[in-house]
């Protein structure tokens, strides 16, 4: 196999061209302000900003994050300054990013929440997706119940599929027993496209004071300890839906996004690994393009479902 | 993100480590005391967490920099086993340090623990404004104690022990007489959330002004996981506020305790 000197690591996604199938996971990206510090965030192919809620939430009560082996679990709780706060302050810095589009992560507790979440948004010329997130385990109410029971999700896209400008990305959460049946029913209730997955929900028991270390007791398990997991659901789920799929888990590397684009999905999200290096995203397009050289892979879309069963 | 040589390690107390590298590159742009270094553990993913130490020492000449930790995990652990000439992945100097008023006359130091390494190149610098300097320091017993010939160059150094094997048995608080605090501008404190709270709530009925440096858990460190928050009052307003990011460091009186 001849080295290539030239890879084309654009992706079509919801008619959009992507320079390349990375973007940051939300929640593990904050509203990009940070970042800009460490790299030009025009490198990235899209930019997801953290779950947004119609008020603001402070979240739950510390501590919110435990380290587990090759993982780690959260339980943020939603804290963000609401709607009109992101629209106000948040977003209008990512006016720089133009040739990137901006994806919005839409929460909420009620159906009605999340539909004013998203008229509000309707107005931002800076917004070119939505990515609506049922599934959050760290809320009491509301999040997680629409991503684990299909009934609840189709009723909840429908609603959003209505009133929303912009195309619907429908984030699922591995929680239940069959990822496909829930996928599908968001695909037939209009989702543009489905991310995958959310976090895993897990516990660490704090040995000292005996009792769950979270002070919300269960939190989502995510980084490299999930990728297993959120492999297979991408491989099964992306056979069986037409809409284009996002893997999202344990991401660290560029063979470790190369492997979610052979599984069936069209482009990536990397969360946890940005926080063991704020660099991680810049590293994994760049590695992600040594791997396609390597191989004699000219375009990295050819790569999208190569495991599928032949 | 620098990777930078490690110069020396050496344990100074029972499971507390002194190590010294060079100096991050960032550094360079400046530095405040009670700012914090980010330590990734091994360039694999198997630690996803980087590690928060404060800031102890700082030669700028030199070019060194030396942080004081426990280890008490696993993560920790391994970073005691740093060899000189190895290197470590440090992100840094991050968040916001303590404040220094020129006119201040008599600072008081209190540190619990892990707590007392910062107060260290506060002292240092503090000492360079021709400041009065009284160091309050608590330690669980005398082989956990720490640092104590290092504050002794600043000025007296009260001593306290929760099992009185070292200095006087009791805990800071007990030291922040009034006497101590009549002449004092200011203090500065850093250590376990409940030595943070009994000193705000003495400092204020002696009504010395200062600051805590607040201990939570922390993620990522530069403010994009929102993990490490603490509830913050500012204009009759409470909010989860980030403690890598806006923090570690806050004012005493804006700081809400439950």
């Amino acid at each position: 196999m001849s080295r290539l000197t030239h890879v084309d690591l654009r992706v079509p996604f919801l008619h959009k061209m992507l320079k390349n199938p990375v973007m940051p996971a939300s929640g593990c990206f904050s509203f990009g302000e940070e970042m800009r510090q460490f790299y030009d965030l025009n490198l990235l192919g899209a930019i997801v900003v953290k779950a947004t809620t119609l008020d603001e939430r402070q979240g739950n009560p510390t501590p919110r994050i435990a380290e587990t082996p090759a993982g780690m679990l959260n339980a943020i709780g939603l804290q963000n300054p609401g709607v009109q706060a992101v629209l106000a302050h948040e977003l209008p810095r990512l006016k720089d990013f133009r040739t990137l589009p901006v994806i919005v992560n839409v929460a909420g507790t009620a159906i009605e929440d999340y539909v004013e979440v998203v008229k509000a948004l309707n107005s931002s010329e800076v917004v070119s997706m939505l990515e609506l997130n049922i599934s959050c385990p760290n809320v009491k109410c509301g999040g997680i119940q629409f991503g684990t029971d299909p009934m609840m999700a189709s009723e909840m896209v429908k609603a959003i599929k209505a009133v929303s400008h912009f195309p619907v990305i429908v984030k699922l959460s591995p929680n239940v027993t069959d990822i496909v049946s829930m996928a599908l029913a968001v695909e037939e209730a209009g989702a543009d496209a489905i991310s995958l997955i959310n976090t895993l929900i897990g516990m660490q028991i704090d040995l000292e004071k005996r009792r769950p270390l979270l002070a919300n007791g269960i939190g989502g398990l995510s980084g490299p300890a999930v990728k297993p997991v959120a492999v297979r659901m991408v491989y099964e789920v992306s056979q069986k839906v037409h809409v284009p799929v996002i893997g999202i888990g344990g991401i660290r590397t560029g063979e470790d996004a190369i492997e979610f684009l052979m599984a069936g999905a069209s482009a990536v999200q990397v969360g946890t690994a940005n926080f063991t290096d704020p660099y991680a995203c810049p590293t994994i397009i760049e590695q992600m393009e040594a791997w396609c050289k390597e191989h004699g892979v000219a375009k990295v879309e050819q790569l999208i479902g190569a495991a599928w069963r032949k | 993100m620098s990777l930078v040589k490690v110069l020396s390690q050496r344990p100074i107390a029972d499971q507390l480590f002194s190590i010294t590298i060079e100096s991050p590159s960032d550094l360079r742009k400046g530095y405040e005391p009670g700012q914090f270094l980010h330590f990734r553990i091994t360039d694999s993913f198997d630690f996803t967490l980087r590690r928060p130490l404060s800031i102890c020492k700082v030669d700028l000449k030199k070019r060194q920099i030396t942080v004081v930790y426990r280890a008490s995990g696993e993560g920790t652990r391994r970073l005691s086993r740093l060899l000189p000439g190895e290197q470590v992945d440090v992100i840094g100097p991050l968040g916001h340090g303590f404040p220094m008023h020129d006119e201040d006359q008599h600072a008081i130091l209190i540190g619990g623990g892990i707590g007392v390494p910062p107060m260290v190149e506060l002292g240092r610098q503090l000492r360079n404004r021709q400041m009065k300097i009284t160091s309050v320091v608590g330690f669980a017993s005398k082989r956990q104690a720490i640092l104590l010939d290092e504050l002794a160059e600043f000025g007296d150094v009260i001593v306290l022990s929760q099992d009185g094997s070292i200095g006087e048995e009791g805990l800071v608080t007990d030291a922040l007489t009034e006497a101590l605090c009549a002449d004092a501008s200011r203090f500065y404190a850093c250590g376990p959330t409940p030595m943070l709270k009994a000193v705000k709530e003495t400092m204020q009925i002696h009504n010395v002004p200062g600051y805590l440096s607040l201990e939570e858990r922390m993620g990522c460190g530069i403010g994009i996981c929102v993990g490490c928050v603490h509830p913050i009052e500012r204009d009759q307003k409470v909010t989860n506020r980030k403690t890598c990011k806006e923090g570690p460091v806050f004012l005493a009186q804006e700081v809400v305790f439950s």
